[in-house]
């Protein structure tokens, strides 16, 4: 019997039993679905969050007070201890003291409502220098940053976001309009351009930034102490040196140890690794749970195939009575099995793919599909099948001639 | 006899016996069989409920192995043989018609038929040609796409043997094979069986009805798993 007609005969029985097979595949069709979505979301929220701290700018160190340096240097005091001063961000910016910076931009943030006309809308106001756009790579869509004299003197001028601006000022030219922020008129100056990172623009889009002693009065701050300061390394190469410097500069200053910092500082790398694992724990966590119901899914297969040798025993016992060989029914029971598998890779692979697309907007979270989950789903639901379906086969194939016809 | 004394004989067997066990208990269903059948015999095998006739005919089938005793096929000894090997042999020396009928029911009848020829590894197109003209000889020219579930009883045995028949055996081993039908019907099928008589072919027969066995050429007598007699029929002297 040639393998075409062992596969033609599979693809018959497989058929012939058309509720039962699905009900079958099921198992398989979730596992495989679930393991494509599990991986495409660890993909996307890995892809996301690269697009979110390459947006940030490049060769970007981030010093935040609080805890110490490690590679959770998101967590901890980020942005709420108050160990970090204007003076930290003017002393590393100094050129002899940390020669591989290139540029700083201290910042304060914090929360507030802005009104024009009858509009409110609620953003993150974050108070900096001038040097900020070239820091976090932004620019201007129109209008101007401010100046190192609108900073020392505390001018009432305002930059938005561009979310921040059409949602306050609607689709009219922002520049020259007036805003009022805790009572205190402030004039936009300028609109930033989207920070390109797709997904995630949103935050980055959606913030008001002025000079940080405006946003020091506004909030009616006394001491001079910053959330953060982004620090531009002068180039990829140099930043470790950079880092090197801002951290033993920043640490004299304080009377600290490395070790025992009040700050940290944290590399776009960094950030990525910390988000990563964090990501990578859950994904590895989802995707056991789905390898875990594609194992259920197989032994589904094994239990239906066991049932249909045992249904189809006279059938054995007669296609070897005209002279099947051994071989030939165990091929035939693991070609069945297979097809089995297969299938429901190929479904569960299908719900994964429409799945992939339905559920992000959703759930607002991005999923990407990768040619090698797509593979590898097929390869292991075709390994399922075959491996589940070796002892329903050799059971059949074992079967003499003689007690297969007998029984009833 | 004389006809086919000077024939060698295609089934040889010598003391065969077959013992089956349930759990402790034993039961000598063969005790001894010694016979020989010779190439294009009608032998029609008869005896109570229970002598062995089934038994035996398994093991000429190559479907059991008997517990002691040999039995040769054309010349071979059975009991060497592997399982694949033994597929082999019923593939292409045998061919059986069983009182069920045994048709796959989610096959139509010509399906149903090639099934030797496609153990045997035949192209499919020459397989439904062989399996059409098989069903023709039978009577089945215009039953050639019904499933068994929507042909009679008579019409399936009839399947039954032109898949028996399909593969050119020289051997055709009947077990009961007018049991479950009427008399129309088993008229129907012994004239086939004699038909292939006629055309050469070795049948062993197994039956409880005297008329069926008269149609043979020698009757075998089983009674307590041995063979009390072993006669010519009336018709032993129509040349084959
Ligand atoms: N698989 C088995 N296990 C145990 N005993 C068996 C088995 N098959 C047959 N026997 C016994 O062997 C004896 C012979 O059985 P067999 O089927 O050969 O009889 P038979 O002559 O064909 O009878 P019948 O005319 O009723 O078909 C019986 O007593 C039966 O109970
Ligand atoms: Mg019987």
């Amino acid at each position: 019997m040639t393998w075409v007609e062992t596969l033609r005969a599979g693809a018959e029985a497989v058929r012939a039993h058309r509720m039962r097979s699905l009900l079958t595949m099921l198992g398989i069709v979730i596992g495989i679905a679930s393991v494509i979505l599990t991986v495409g979301f660890g993909q996307g929220a890995q892809q996301q969050v690269r697009d979110e701290i390459d947006a940030l700018g490049s060769n970007l160190l981030i010093v935040s007070p609080g805890s110490s340096t490690d590679s959770g240097g998101m967590r901890g005091g980020f942005g709420s201890a108050t160990t970090l001063t204007l003076e930290d961000a003017a002393a590393i910016g100094d050129d002899t003291a940390a020669p591989d910076v290139r540029r700083v931009a201290p910042t304060t943030s914090s929360s507030a409502s802005l009104t024009a006309g009858e509009t409110n809308w609620t953003t993150s106001l974050v108070g900096t220098t001038p040097s900020w756009p070239d820091v976090r790579a932004r620019s201007l869509a129109s209008g101007r940053f401010f100046t190192a004299d609108e900073v020392a003197s505390g001018a009432p001028v305002v930059v938005l976001g561009p979310d921040t601006a059409s949602e306050l000022l609607g689709l009219g030219s922002p520049v020259g309009q007036t805003v009022t922020i805790a009572g205190q008129r402030l004039t936009v100056i300028g609109v930033l351009d989207s920070s390109g990172a797709s997904e995630s623009g949103g935050s980055e889009d959606d913030q008001a930034i002025l000079p940080i002693s405006t946003a020091q009065a506004l909030t009616g701050a006394t001491s001079s102490s910053v959330s953060t300061i982004y620090v531009e390394a002068a180039s990829q190469a140099t930043l470790s040196a950079a880092y090197q410097e801002v951290q033993s500069l920043l640490a004299t200053r304080h009377g600290v140890t490395t070790t025992d910092a009040d700050f940290g500082i944290s590399t776009q790398e960094s950030l990525v690794e910390t988000a990563n694992s964090t990501n990578r724990t859950l994904t590895v966590l989802l995707t056991g749970i789905a390898a875990i119901s594609l194992l259920v899914g197989g032994v589904g297969v094994m239990n239906i195939m066991l049932v249909s040798v045992t249904e189809r025993i006279r059938e054995i016992g007669l296609r070897k009575a005209l002279g099947a060989t051994p071989r030939v029914i165990g091929r035939q029971f693991l070609v069945e099995a297979s097809m089995l598998g297969l299938a429901g890779g190929v479904v569960g692979l299908l719900v994964g793919v429409v799945g992939s697309w339905v559920l992000p907007p959703l759930i607002d979270q991005p999923v990407t599909l990768s040619a090698l989950a797509v593979g590898a789903a097929l390869l292991t639901s075709l390994a399922l099948g075959v491996g589940f379906g070796v002892y329903p086969a050799s059971r059949a194939a074992r079967l003499t001639p003689i007690d297969a016809l007998r029984s009833e | 006899m004389s006809a086919t004394t000077s024939t060698p004989p295609i089934i040889g067997l010598d003391g065969v016996r077959k013992t089956y066990r349930t759990g402790s208990l034993e039961f000598e269903a063969l005790r001894g069989i010694d016979t020989a059948i010779r190439e294009g015999e009608y032998v029609a095998v008869v005896g109570p409920s229970g002598s062995g006739k089934s038994t035996l005919m398994n093991i000429l089938g190559c479907l059991d192995n008997p517990t002691a005793g040999s039995y040769l096929l054309a010349g071979e000894d059975v009991s060497t043989m592997s399982e694949a090997q033994l597929a082999e042999v019923r593939n292409r020396r045998i061919g059986f018609v069983f009182q069920q009928f045994n048709l796959l029911a989610g096959l139509p009848a010509w399906r149903n038929v090639e099934l030797p020829l496609v153990y045997a590894g035949l192209p499919r197109q020459e397989r439904r040609e062989r399996a059409v003209a098989a069903l023709e000889r039978v009577g089945l020219a215009d039953r050639t796409a019904h499933r068994p579930g929507e042909l009679s009883g008579g019409q399936q045995q009839r399947v039954a043997v032109a898949r028996a028949l399909v593969a050119e055996p020289a051997i055709i081993l009947a077990d009961e094979p007018t049991g479950n039908l009427d008399s129309r019907s088993t008229a129907d099928v012994l004239d086939l069986l004699d038909g292939l008589h006629d055309a050469g072919r070795t049948i062993v027969l197994i039956t409880h009805e005297h008329d069926v066995a008269g149609r043979a050429s020698r009757n075998l007598v089983i009674d307590d798993g041995r063979i009390v007699s072993d006669t010519p029929t009336a018709r032993a002297g129509v040349p084959a």
